[in-house]
């Protein structure tokens, strides 16, 4: 059978790649899209923890966060999409090399 | 003939589960790695929408049926439709030869592939249970997602629906056209 550790170490691999997206990607939107695989992976950590617990059918609480979390991605992104074309409209680029106004 | 199965003793044969867990969880992987790796900015992001499907397909699989159509119609429909948009009206760095990586990326390398490999460790040396409890039929755990919904968390949900309106009401006001 599928052991939970199955799960976790697949929700790792895709946090990690995530987590070097948003680390090493110079396009912004590309950071958007690694910060979303960040959330997916813990969200497979979420639903396989609730579906590995003892009373799984009664207590789903694994299930609503996992809920919730998609929920604020979605407003998240959305937030994150119209502040990427709000800077691309006054500065041309999203290149996050060349967004550095705030450098010393 | 049984000294034969001693020299060359069968691999395991997998188990239902394990054999439709492990394409579907080898889809994930490498629709992730695409996400990050892939030259062409369109080709992340298809590979991003190939991700949210393996994810899907990983809550499906985990009997979670009502979370995994959710994903579909939240992210693949709808976020995903958004970030192709926000591709199409921000095309500054989808041609030339500029790197798509910044100066960071070596060590970023090896600090996510060194993370990867201590939580893999860590999870793998946990005696972790190996088959889930019987859930009932699926009306029942949708019904009790429901009921949880308006009686436990009731007032996540409720702040959840201001944050949704609140963030798409700022994010339409940021992304207008100021003519």
């Amino acid at each position: 059978m599928v052991s939970l550790s199955w799960y976790l170490i697949l929700a790792a691999f895709v946090f990690s790649c995530g987590l070097y997206g948003a680390l090493a990607r110079r396009n912004a939107i590309a950071v958007l899209m690694s910060i979303e695989l960040m959330l997916n992976a813990v969200n497979i950590n979420l639903v396989a923890f609730w579906r590995y617990s003892e009373n799984a059918a009664t207590r789903l609480d694994g299930q609503v966060f996992a809920l919730f979390v998609i929920a604020v991605a979605a407003a998240e992104a959305a937030v994150g999409l119209a502040l990427i074309i709000s800077i691309y409209r006054n500065r041309k680029t999203v290149d996050l090399d060349k967004l550095d106004l705030l450098k010393g | 003939m049984e000294i034969l199965q001693q020299l060359f003793p069968l691999p395991p044969i997998p188990t239902l589960q394990q054999a439709v867990f492990i394409p579907m969880a080898l889809f994930t992987a490498f629709c992730a790695l695409m996400v990050v790796g892939a030259r062409n900015l369109f080709h992340n992001a298809l590979a991003l929408v190939g991700t949210l499907f393996g994810v899907a397909g990983i809550y499906a699989l985990l009997e979670a049926e009502f979370l995994a159509v959710s994903q579909i119609l939240v992210y693949v429909g709808a976020i995903s439709t958004l970030i192709t948009f926000a591709i199409m009206l921000t095309r500054g760095m989808m041609y030339g030869a500029t790197s798509q990586v910044n100066k960071q990326a070596g060590t970023a390398v090896i600090i996510t592939s060194l993370f990867f490999l201590v939580l893999a460790g860590l999870v793998s040396g946990a005696p972790w249970p190996t088959f889930g409890v019987e859930l009932g039929s699926g009306e029942q755990i949708i019904a009790n997602l429901g009921k949880l919904f308006v009686t436990t968390y009731l007032i996540p949900f409720e702040l959840l629906a201001l944050l949704l309106l609140v963030s798409l009401a700022g994010a339409i006001l940021l992304a207008r056209d100021r003519r």
